[in-house]
C-alpha cells in the first residue's frame, strides 16, 4: 500500500436546526492511500455527509470541524474556494447516486463531460472532443460519437451513470469517491457498471472511497471496509473479513443479509444497543 | 404533394436532425392555428408588423405633413380615418405609430429580460444577506403603481421614447427577477448543480452555464404575456406627453390630442385607441394561445 492519499482525523459534520444541533458525523477518523475503502451504514448513519465533507461540499448551514484533513499533504480545512475548485474534478471528484438528476437535461452529454476539460487542462475544443469520445470508449460506450451528441433523457440509466463516471474521470483524478453509484440501476446493470469503475480505478491507480449499503457488494469490490452507524465509525476492518466482525452492530448486519444458500424464512432484525453512540 | 409534406413532417421516426425539428415547429405550428384565441393574436400581431414594416406603401400621406386647410376633415375616400388637428391623416399617424410601438416593446424586452434574469439568479443561487438585499430591492419596485412609477422615471429623465424604454423597463424588470429566482431556487437543489461544482465550475460558470438556460423558457412566456402591458404603459406615458415626442406618430400622444375635440371629431382620439386596443388584445390573445399550446401541463 502507497503512501496515504487522504488523512481524517476527528472529523465532525454538525447541522444547527431548530430542535438543538444535529451531529450527522461525530469524530470520524479514517486515512485512505490508492485502495478501494467501502463506507457502509443504514441511512442516516453519516455515510454520504462524510464524502461530502471530504469534498467541500457539505450543504449551509452544516459545520465541518476537524483535528487535520490532509490530501496529498494539502491541508483542506484551511482551503479558500477558489482552491477547492482546483482540487474538484482535478484532483478529487464524486459520482453520485441518479443519473437521472446529476446531468443536466439541457446540455448534450458530450458538452458536459468535456465541460471538466475546458475548466482544468485548459484543452483546445478539438482535444477536449477527442479526449471526451475516448474516455466514453474507456466506460465502454460503444457508439461514442453517437453518444456524445445525445441528450441525459436519450439514454438509460446505466449509460448515464457510465456517462457520469467519465464526466468524473476525465480530469484524472486520484480519489473518487461514489455515493451509492449503483443503487439508482437495476441488478443487471449494478454488475457492469461496477465492473467498469473497478477497471479505470485499478489502470489508474486511483484511491476510491465507495459509499453503499449494500453489504455483499461492498465486501466483493472493495479492499477495507468501514461501517458506520449514527455518525461514528464502529469498527474498521478488511472486506474479507467483514464476516468475522467483531463489533455487535457489523454482525447484526451481516446476519440481516439474505443468503441463498441459508435460506431463512424470516431474517434477522438489527436489534440497536444505545451503547453504541457513546 | 401536400399529403406527402405533412406525413413527412408528421412521421414519428424521422431520419435525421432537421426533419424531427421541421416537424416539431410542424406540430407547434397546427396546434396555434387549431387554438381559435392564439390565430386570432397571431393574425393581429402578424398584421401589426406588417403594418409597421410597409407603412410608407400603405399610406400616401406623409405622418408628419400638415394640411392646415384640411384640418379636422371626417372620415372620407381621400382620407379613410380622417384627419387631425392640424390636418394630417389619421391612418398614416396610426400606420405609423405601429412602428413606435413595436420599437418599445422590443427595446424594453431585450433590457429587461437580461436584468430580470441577473438579479433573480443571482438572488436565488448566493442566498443569505445578498438574496434578501436584492430581493426587498425588487420588493421597493414591486410595492409602486407600475405607471405611476414609470411616469416619475420619466419625468426626471425627460420626455423621449429612449427615455420611455428606461422608464418602463426599470419598472418592468421586478417580476422577471421573482421569476428567475424561484426557478433558481428549485434547480440549485438539483444534482446537476452539484455535480458541475464537483467538476470544479466556479459560481459564475454555474449561473450563466447552467441555470440562466433553465430559467429562459419561463422568462420568455412572461414576457410576451407581458407586452400588452409594456404597450399600454408606453401608450399611458405618449398621453402624459412623456413619451414620443411631437410631430413623432405615437398612438397615446395622438389620443391626448384629440381629446379636446372627442365630442366633435371622435375619429381624432378613437382611431388610435382602437389601435391600442386591438394590439394590446392580440399580444395578449398570443401569449395565452403560445402558453396554452407549449405548456404541456395544460394539454
Amino acid at each position: 500500500m502507497s503512501a496515504s492519499l487522504l488523512t481524517i482525523e476527528d472529523l465532525n459534520v454538525s447541522f444547527p436546526g431548530r430542535s438543538g444541533i444535529t451531529h450527522a458525523v461525530r469524530n470520524a477518523s479514517f486515512t485512505l492511500g490508492r485502495e478501494r475503502l467501502g463506507i457502509v451504514g443504514e441511512s442516516g448513519s453519516g455515510k454520504s455527509t462524510t464524502g461530502r465533507a471530504l469534498l467541500g461540499l457539505v450543504p449551509r448551514p452544516g459545520i465541518v470541524t476537524a483535528q487535520t484533513m490532509t490530501y496529498a499533504g494539502r491541508n483542506l480545512l484551511a482551503c479558500s474556494e477558489r482552491e477547492w475548485q482546483e482540487l474538484r474534478g482535478r484532483r478529487m471528484s464524486m459520482v453520485m447516486q441518479d443519473p437521472k438528476y446529476s446531468l443536466n437535461p439541457v446540455q448534450t452529454v458530450g458538452h458536459q463531460i468535456s465541460e471538466t476539460c475546458y475548466l482544468h487542462l485548459r484543452t483546445s475544443r478539438e482535444d477536449a472532443r477527442r479526449r471526451t469520445i475516448a474516455m466514453l470508449e474507456a466506460v465502454q460506450i460503444r457508439d461514442p460519437e453517437l453518444v456524445s451528441q445525445l441528450y441525459p433523457h436519450q439514454l438509460s440509466g446505466g449509460m448515464g451513470q457510465r456517462v457520469m463516471i467519465a464526466m468524473m474521470l476525465i480530469a484524472e483524478p486520484d480519489l473518487l469517491i461514489a455515493d451509492e453509484p449503483t443503487s439508482a440501476l437495476d441488478v443487471t446493470v449494478q454488475n457492469e457498471v461496477l465492473r467498469i469503475l473497478d477497471a479505470l480505478v485499478r489502470e489508474r491507480g486511483m484511491g476510491l472511497i465507495f459509499i453503499s449499503h449494500n453489504l455483499t457488494v461492498v465486501s466483493s469490490f472493495c479492499d477495507r471496509v468501514l461501517i458506520m452507524y449514527g455518525g461514528r465509525i464502529v469498527e474498521e476492518c478488511a472486506a474479507r473479513d467483514l464476516n468475522n466482525a467483531r463489533h455487535p452492530y457489523t454482525r447484526a448486519l451481516v446476519a440481516a443479509t439474505p443468503s441463498l444458500d441459508v435460506p431463512r424464512a424470516e431474517l434477522a432484525t438489527v436489534v440497536r444497543d444505545p451503547a453504541w453512540l457513546q | 404533394m401536400t399529403d406527402t409534406l405533412s406525413s413527412w413532417l408528421t412521421t414519428d421516426a424521422p431520419a435525421s436532425r432537421r426533419q424531427a425539428v421541421l416537424g416539431n415547429l410542424y406540430r407547434g405550428g397546427t396546434a396555434i392555428l387549431r387554438n381559435p384565441t392564439a390565430l386570432v393574436g397571431l393574425i393581429i400581431v402578424a398584421l401589426l408588423l406588417l403594418a409597421a414594416v410597409f407603412a410608407p406603401l400603405l399610406s400616401t400621406y406623409s405622418p408628419i405633413a400638415q394640411d392646415l386647410p384640411n384640418r379636422l376633415a371626417p372620415p372620407s375616400p381621400a382620407h379613410w380615418f380622417g384627419t387631425d388637428e392640424l390636418g394630417r391623416d389619421i391612418l398614416a399617424r396610426t400606420l405609423f405609430g405601429a412602428r413606435v410601438t413595436l420599437t418599445i416593446v422590443a427595446l424594453v424586452s431585450i433590457v429587461v429580460a437580461p436584468i430580470g434574469l441577473a438579479v433573480g439568479t443571482v438572488a436565488g443561487y448566493a442566498g443569505g444577506w445578498v438574496d434578501a438585499v436584492l430581493m426587498r430591492i425588487t420588493d421597493v419596485f414591486l410595492a409602486f403603481p407600475r405607471l405611476v412609477l414609470a411616469l416619475a422615471f420619466a419625468a426626471a429623465l425627460g420626455p423621449g421614447i429612449e427615455n420611455a424604454v428606461i422608464a418602463i423597463s426599470l419598472t418592468a424588470w421586478p417580476a422577471y427577477a421573482r421569476i428567475a429566482r424561484s426557478e433558481t431556487l428549485a434547480i440549485a437543489q438539483s444534482d446537476f448543480i452539484q455535480a458541475a461544482v464537483l467538476q470544479g465550475a466556479s459560481t459564475w460558470r454555474i449561473l450563466f452555464r447552467h441555470i440562466v438556460p433553465l430559467c429562459l423558457s419561463s422568462v420568455i412566456v412572461r414576457l410576451t404575456l407581458d407586452m400588452a402591458g409594456i404597450i399600454l404603459t408606453a401608450a399611458g406615458l405618449g398621453f402624459l406627453g412623456l413619451g414620443a415626442q411631437p410631430p413623432t406618430a405615437e398612438w397615446g400622444a395622438m389620443v391626448s390630442s384629440g381629446r379636446d375635440v372627442i365630442l366633435d371629431q371622435w375619429w381624432v382620439a378613437t382611431i388610435p385607441g382602437l389601435a391600442i386596443f386591438i394590439v394590446s388584445l392580440g399580444f395578449n390573445l398570443l401569449g395565452d394561445g403560445l402558453r396554452d399550446v407549449f405548456d404541456p401541463k395544460s394539454a
